[in-house]
């Protein structure tokens, strides 16, 4: 195969708008990280499409001439997916942030891959419905981001993710083509699932320009309760617990005593900073269903070890509980220079096991270790309190996390929950795909962009 | 008159601890809330962009160049981003050094700005009696006729574009200024607590009835009131605009003004002062002789909403004049951003009764004031302005409170080129118009 071209601006230019391409080393710094720790590099220029038509001449032209395309939406990703590579242009899409339609009686909304998924959930809520995946960084990360990453949220346990909620999209292939998969009907056979391939592919397959979503009508009440217990290991079983008394409540956050004092010390709304763990809980649907799940809630809490147990008084109260837990990870950075957050998730069934043995390579290791998370999917942040600069800590960073995820592989887990393979956990990917898996993934990639043209070196080689 | 050291060795974003760069982890949460991000959708226009560039800087990997010296002044330094930042980067503190950088680098050096920023930083903002001086001289070119008679002439057109902009957006001139106001002891019976109160430099012109208002609330809640007749600018116009050692110089002649042990608080009404003032710890931590001083200082400069609800204020009885009682807020950077205050200045109106009160949507919102951004940057400014106003219209208030002089000026223009009969006022000159209703109750039917 040809080497990689190198972008001539002037084309670039000609196809985006004179305005809509940056190249100055100001701008070329400011977008060379994403929301990854410790990972940089700079493009070779940033440009801002307007519509799918650009997006497609980008691509056109980018295939032909082998540049490579990286890209980007508001760069919060966790595991570098929208870290520039060698010479690349970053496809910057914050600028299609058009909310396209709003459909009540099919219950569907759809927008352009750069509207921030604060502003879909807001417009569903102006009809009385509800966008339910919340990630943590909602109030900046694009809808397009959220899809190419099938990102969770803290309601995941019982809405699920990203996924669950795309009906269609429109997608530019690594060749230039426009495509639509998908569309309004709740039922839908034809042909394969393509737009499933698109959802969590990482910017490697496609570049998604709009994106068709299913909405819910908004739950009549909701319970948030708070839960305090003297250890981690008591509110992980508290959590399996809940799950096995066949309660499904929309959010299972756990954080441990570290976050919660990192929270309390930005958002100041009287978080317990005394207890080793807690867990915050909410129920939402039919008022006596959410009524009777919160005592019943409360009742477990209580029988494995919880030392009290709080019910947020009213919305705002569990509204600002949400606020304040969204900002957990970001709120951790108040303690050392360096924050690198891991993703292991694994059955529920395995989260108590998999707390201890965090716990356990902290000390072995010598580390400090936070963790949070979304307990009831099983998804932990074990987050690593660290700094670049320290050599000798850094490797004994690599070695814990190492150890973190083939532990996670052990109970039958995954490397990645929702932040995604990206550079950062490239190496790691083999650990957990067989052999057939892996040969399957660089198949279905390169069929489609036989020229490595779209986010070359993510996810795999 | 500036460029006092061309040595990229000694900037000052070098010389910061490397983690308070560090701190900030590209997280992006400030993003939304940064209005010139929003307005842009630039990374360079962002927090998160911005503490990048100044990285880069400290680690050698990019120059200071002109085009970052003017990202630091498209940066309304409205501190926003702090509000929003859960990782707690001091950026209010960053931008400052970045600042100081770009002025001892004089990479945006140009003989018209050097000469304004010389007459500005350096001659009258030094200098209260002369400040004072120019201030009456404004009053009279003001209130003889002289001005509507050089507007009507075109007279103006002599002046160099930058000020024949500004004429027109020129604040009237109080007829007395705050010595002229307020005693330099004013005793309250019985004394709970002795204040020292700081007048400020334009507020002491342009809004001179504040400062008597601030002593009044003061008075009503038994507070003796000291304040010296003459005192020097805070100095943060020179700390926000690259000056830090003229802002120390400023610091130290005000830290001479006062007798700070002998005071319970030092107390400020104007927003954008106070957020610099309660600094000077950390601005004069190297000083040998002013260090300590400073550090107490800090320690006991309150804002006066802040000081009243801690003193426990107490409510008053009656209401303000019945034109005055819709009322809404829109906080200043500094007070909400800046110093966090945000639920004080509301405690104090709401305590008003009879008060028709309306909240403010994105009432922390930059209103394009942002020290002399109005000035520098006039374009962005005005989006601003149009931007607050469109939100000011639907609450139909007679008056928009706010607690910074900047803001008070810049809201007033944008409600005078509306057209709109809309007053704005200092949340402590309404309470004080309640305690003086207090003696003709029956007002408040
Ligand atoms: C504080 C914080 C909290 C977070 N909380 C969560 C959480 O709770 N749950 C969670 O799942 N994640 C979370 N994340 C991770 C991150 O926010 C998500 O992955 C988010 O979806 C990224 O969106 P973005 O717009 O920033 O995308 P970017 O970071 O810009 O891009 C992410 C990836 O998607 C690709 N991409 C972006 N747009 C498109 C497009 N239109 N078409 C094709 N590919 C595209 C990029 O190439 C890249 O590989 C959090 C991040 C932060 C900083
Ligand atoms: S300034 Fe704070 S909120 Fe903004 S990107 Fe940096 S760490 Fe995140
Ligand atoms: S101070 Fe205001 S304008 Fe400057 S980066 Fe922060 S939020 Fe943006």
């Amino acid at each position: 195969m040809k080497p990689y071209g190198v972008p001539d601006i002037v084309t670039l230019r000609a196809i985006c708008g004179e305005q809509q391409v940056l190249t100055a080393e100001e701008d070329l710094i400011a977008y060379s990280f994403d929301g990854t720790a410790a990972l940089r590099k700079r493009p070779a220029a940033v440009v801002f499409p307007t519509d799918t038509q650009q997006v497609s001449e980008l691509v056109k032209y980018a295939a032909q001439n082998r540049v490579p395309l990286v890209t980007r939406g508001s760069g919060t990703g966790l595991s570098g997916g929208s870290l520039p590579t060698d010479n690349c242009v970053v496809v910057c899409l914050v600028k299609m942030n058009r909310i396209l339609e709003v459909d009540t009686r099919n219950l569907t909304l759809t927008a352009e891959a750069g509207v921030l998924t604060q502003s879909i959930a807001d417009a569903a809520g102006k009809e009385g419905l509800f966008y339910p995946p919340d990630p943590g960084s909602m109030k900046i990360s694009t809808i397009g981001g959220n899809v190419a990453e099938n990102s969770g949220g803290l309601r995941g346990l019982k809405y699920g993710v990203t996924r669950d909620y795309v009906m269609g999209m429109e997608v530019v292939l690594p060749d230039g083509s426009i495509a639509w998969l998908g569309g309004k009907c709740v039922k839908d056979v034809a042909g394969y699932s393509l737009r499933d391939l698109f959802i969590g592919s990482e910017g490697t397959l496609g570049i998604v320009t709009k994106v068709m979503l299913k909405l819910l009508p908004a739950p009549k009440a909701r319970k948030t309760l708070l839960a305090m217990f003297p250890d981690m290991e008591s509110a992980a079983e508290t959590v399996s617990a809940i799950i096995a008394a066949r309660i499904i409540p929309c959010t299972l956050e756990f954080l441990d005593q570290r976050t919660v004092q990192c929270v309390e010390d930005y958002a100041h709304i009287g978080l317990p900073v005394t207890a080793a763990a807690i867990l915050l809980m909410e129920t939402d649907g039919h008022p006596v269903v959410v009524n009777e799940e919160a005592t019943a809630m409360a009742a477990i809490a209580r029988d494995h070890g919880s030392t009290e147990v709080r019910i947020a008084a009213d919305h705002n109260e569990s509204l600002q509980l949400a606020a304040a837990r969204r900002t957990a990870f970001s709120a951790l950075a108040r303690i050392k220079p360096t924050t690198i957050l891991e993703d292991a998730t694994v059955p529920r069934s395995e989260l108590a096991k998999m707390v201890s043995f965090i716990n356990e390579v902290a000390k072995r290791y010598n580390l400090e270790i936070a963790t949070f998370g979304h307990m009831g999917d099983g998804n932990l942040h074990p987050t690593f309190l660290t700094d670049e600069r320290n050599e000798e800590e850094m490797h004994r960073v690599e070695h814990a996390m190492e150890e973190i995820f083939a532990k996670a592989l052990e109970l039958g887990g995954t490397i990645t929950g929702e932040h995604g393979v990206g550079v950062a956990k490239k190496s790691f990917l083999s650990k957990q795909f067989d052999t057939a898996s892996m040969r399957l993934l660089r198949e279905v990639r390169a069929t489609l962009d036989p020229t490595g043209i779209l986010n070359p070196g993510k996810i795999c080689d | 008159m500036n460029n006092r050291n061309a040595d990229t060795h000694s900037l000052h974003l070098k010389g910061l601890d490397y983690s308070v760069l560090q701190q900030c982890m590209h997280c992006g949460m400030c993003l939304p809330t940064c209005p010139t991000y929003v307005e842009t959708k630039l990374e360079r226009n962002s927090p998160r962009g911005r503490i990048a560039l100044m990285r880069a800087i400290a680690d050698d990997e990019m120059k200071l160049t002109k085009a970052f010296g003017e990202e630091m002044y498209y940066c309304l330094g409205c501190l926003a981003c702090t509000t929003a930042c859960p990782a707690g980067v001091d950026y209010a503190h960053l931008f400052e050094m970045a600042r100081a950088d770009v002025e001892e680098q004089g990479v945006l050096q140009r003989p018209e700005r050097n000469f304004w920023r010389w007459l500005s930083l350096e001659v009258i903002f030094t200098r209260p009696r002369l400040l004072r001086i120019l201030g009456r001289m404004l009053y009279v070119y003001q209130a003889s006729g002289a001005q509507s008679l050089v507007r009507k002439l075109r007279l103006t057109a002599v002046l160099p574009k930058s000020l024949r902009e500004l004429e027109p957006r020129a604040p009237a001139v109080r007829k007395r200024f705050s010595n002229q106001l307020i005693d330099p002891v004013e005793k309250s019976t019985p004394t709970r607590y002795r204040v020292g109160l700081l007048t400020g430099c334009v507020q002491d012109i342009l809004l001179s009835e504040v400062n008597r208002d601030t002593v009044d609330c003061l008075l009503a809640n038994g507070c003796e009131v000291i304040t010296p007749s003459v005192q020097s600018c805070c100095g943060s116009l020179h700390a926000h605009n690259g000056d830090l050692e003229l802002a120390k110089r400023m610091a130290r002649t005000l830290l001479d003004a006062f007798d700070i042990e002998k005071l319970d608080a030092v107390i400020t009404n104007a927003a954008g002062c106070g957020s610099h003032l309660k600094h000077y710890d950390r601005l004069l931590a190297d000083d040998p002789v002013y260090a300590e001083r400073a550090w107490q200082w800090s320690r006991k400069l309150k804002d006066i909403h802040e000081w009243l609800v801690s003193i426990q204020f107490r409510a008053p009885s009656a209401s303000v004049q019945p034109e005055n009682r819709r009322v809404t807020y829109h906080e200043a950077c500094h007070l909400s951003h800046g110093q966090k205050i945000t639920r004080q200045p509301r405690q104090l109106l709401q305590s008003i009764p009879g008060l028709d009160w309306i909240e403010l949507p994105e009432s922390t919102w930059c209103c394009g004031s942002a020290g002399v951004y109005n000035i520098t940057q006039p374009e962005q400014a005005q989006k601003l302005l149009e931007r607050k106003l469109d939100h000011i219209g639907p609450t139909q208030a007679a008056v928009v409170a706010t607690a910074n002089p900047g803001c008070h000026l810049q809201v007033e223009f944008g409600l005078r080129q509306r057209g709109w009969d809309v007053k704005v006022m200092h949340p402590i000159s309404l309470l004080a118009e309640a305690y003086r209703n207090e003696s003709q109750h029956s007002r408040l039917t």
